[in-house]
């Protein structure tokens, strides 16, 4: 073959990408085995990955203690897996909103979706909502608080004709404070110590639900389908992260692909909320993060955001069980305490460029 | 050719356009001038379909704009328009340049060797080539506008429109990029400022005045003084140097 002059250096971009990706990729799986094997019982990395190795593809022989192998496949592996999935969905959703609002400090909890879903997960702790579907109650519940306050936004938003992103982050923003409020309420309506501590718990988020079960499948589909769908759209994202009007003129229709991504990343929050409960900065930071990466074309930021979100709240997550063990910290405490120094130094960095 | 048949716009209980009517010509640069307020840019973005008038019709080439698709418009037009307050990720140069080739992309393509070349030789026109794997949030008004124009002739519509593409360049800069626009076999709109820019390079003009069109026709037949004077408020001489058309200006005040 030829090899083609590459006259824009779109060739040599796309070899360094693929190199952060695999590199990425390649940090994800240690970060898993290593996260896999921490805990109260340390087991070592080679016995996991053998763990690992005979559970899926029934491969080598049992060398290790069975409890060992519970450890592994029951407990730790599906609470690494939802960390993986929150971590990714989180950072990809904070990728799209910050394009769609056109500002860097845009974050998936902005829409209020996760003030919905409190609101949900609080009324089913304090009062035992959605009982009906036994042990999803709580994600059920919280999911349909996501859902009620995503779609409050968006007719809130929408009630002028047209969604604009100045009109959407508005009413995000006060749908927000709205449940906060009516979460504030019911900790305080119930009357519960117990209760007020166990929604306190879940609002600072924490992967402590995971396990095989309907819900982790659920969220890995939607996780799953919402990085695939931002890549594909990567393009459209770069326009309309430019201007509306630059949409327009390069043919795509921004109204329509706004509320289409507000369909896609309501509803990708709202189930990684209902998972883990809010987990904060991670959907803030990691986007600019993979900017810095690989630069801010959206094909490339997407799915090398998605990897470093995983990577970064899976050891979170391992921070969040060993610090104080056998005391499990809210893993949101975590995130908040390492990406607010980030925040800090973006600030400075945004005042240094007069933007 | 781009028609606009009796189309509106209003801002508030203004209305800014009213019922006004233009043509743009196959092969020919029609210029849009005006006093500030007259609706040089909203009857611009009435011809290109971000506002939809509440009367009358635009079409492109015989086909009404509300029957085409985004796509399919963004492959008959290009326009070049500045937009403030974007985002702070900002895409190199050669990534903004490549965003043109979007409309002649499926969803699932990505730029092949063919747009590279297409974008390098646009931003070569332009004279931006150095420019290339620059930030594009980082460049000075006049790159940025060069690097636009790259974009929308990398996007090879039928029409060009561009809205002031001259403000933010340099007296040379201004000459080239109205002279590249008159080199292209597209049919053109630009929206300008500048009545001696408008002079060389247009071939038709529409004159706005308050609410609707003061003048249409050929370079010579509005750009003079006696149509211009009342619209613009200030007295005009008209020179004709080595067969160009030059304006001079003056306050009426003052030539009394």
């Amino acid at each position: 073959m030829i090899r083609e002059h590459d006259v824009l250096g779109v060739g040599a971009q796309r070899r360094r990408t693929t190199f952060r990706l695999l590199g990425l990729t390649a940090a994800l799986l240690a970060t898993g085995v290593i996260a896999v094997g921490t805990g109260a019982i340390a087991i070592g990395p080679a016995t996991v990955a053998r763990i690992l190795a005979h559970q899926l593809f029934g491969l080598g022989d049992v060398t290790w203690e069975p409890p060992q192998e519970a450890i592994v496949w029951q407990v730790r592996l599906p609470r690494v897996l939802l960390g993986v999935l929150v971590g990714a969905g989180l950072a990809v959703c904070g990728v799209a909103l910050q394009a769609m609002v056109r500002n860097v400090l845009a974050d998936p909890y902005l829409l209020g979706i996760n003030s919905g879903a409190s609101s949900g997960a609080a009324a089913a702790i304090l009062f035992g909502a959605g009982a009906g579907f036994g042990q999803y109650a709580l994600s059920t519940s919280a999911f349909l608080g996501a859902l009620a306050a995503s779609l409050l936004v968006f007719l809130i938003a929408r009630s002028g004709g047209r969604i604009t992103s100045i009109r959407l982050l508005l009413s995000g923003v006060a749908v927000g404070y709205a449940l906060y409020a009516t979460t504030s309420f019911l900790i305080f309506a119930s009357g519960s110590a117990e209760g007020a501590r166990s929604v306190m718990f879940w609002l600072l988020g924490s992967l402590g639900l995971a396990r095989w079960d309907a819900l982790l499948t659920v969220a890995a589909l939607v996780i799953g389908g919402t990085i695939l769908y931002l890549t594909v759209v990567g393009r459209r994202l770069d326009a309309l992260a430019v201007g509306d009007e630059t949409a327009h003129t390069l043919g795509i229709n921004p109204d329509r692909f706004r509320v289409r991504l507000l369909v896609i990343v309501s509803l990708c929050v709202g189930v990684l909320v209902s998972a883990s409960g809010s987990i904060g900065f991670v959907g803030l930071v990691v986007p600019h993060l993979a900017r810095r990466l690989v630069g801010a074309s959206h094909v490339r930021v997407v799915p090398v955001a998605a990897l470093l979100g995983a990577i970064l709240l899976v050891w979170a997550d391992v921070i969040a069980r060993v610090l104080l063990a056998p005391q499990e910290i809210p893993i949101g405490i975590i995130t908040a305490l390492l990406g607010a120094p980030f925040l800090l130094v973006l600030i400075r960095r945004l005042h240094a460029t007069g933007a | 050719m781009i028609t606009a048949a009796e189309v509106s716009w209003r801002y508030g209980a203004n209305p800014v356009i009213d019922r006004v009517s233009v043509t743009a010509r196959p092969g020919r640069v029609l210029g849009l001038i005006g006093p500030n307020g007259s609706g040089k840019t909203t009857l611009l973005r009435l011809l290109y379909g971000a506002l939809r008038s509440p009367s009358g019709t635009v079409s492109v080439d015989d086909a009404p704009l509300s029957s085409l698709s985004a796509r399919e418009a963004a492959l008959r037009m290009a326009v070049v328009v500045q937009e403030t307050g974007g985002f702070d990720a900002p895409l190199t140069v050669a990534e903004m340049v490549l965003l043109g080739r979007g409309p002649h992309l499926s969803t699932f393509q990505r730029t092949g060797q063919a747009d590279h070349e297409i974008a390098a030789r646009c931003l070569a026109r332009v004279g931006a080539t150095h420019l290339g794997p620059r930030a594009f949030a980082g460049l000075s008004g006049g790159e940025r506008q060069r690097v636009l124009i790259a974009r929308a002739l990398a996007q090879q519509a039928t029409h060009l429109l561009l809205d002031e593409p001259t403000n933010h360049l340099d007296i040379r800069y201004q000459h080239e990029v109205l002279r590249l626009v008159r080199g292209l076999e597209t049919c053109s709109v630009v929206v300008l400022h500048d009545l001696n820019l408008a002079a060389r390079y247009c071939d038709d003009l529409v004159l706005l005045g308050s609410g609707g069109v003061a003048a249409a026709g050929t370079v010579d037949e509005v750009l003079d003084p006696a149509v211009l004077e009342p619209v613009y408020g200030i007295g005009i001489k008209r020179l004709d140097l080595d067969g160009h058309l030059h304006l001079l200006f003056q306050p009426f005040e003052e030539s009394v």
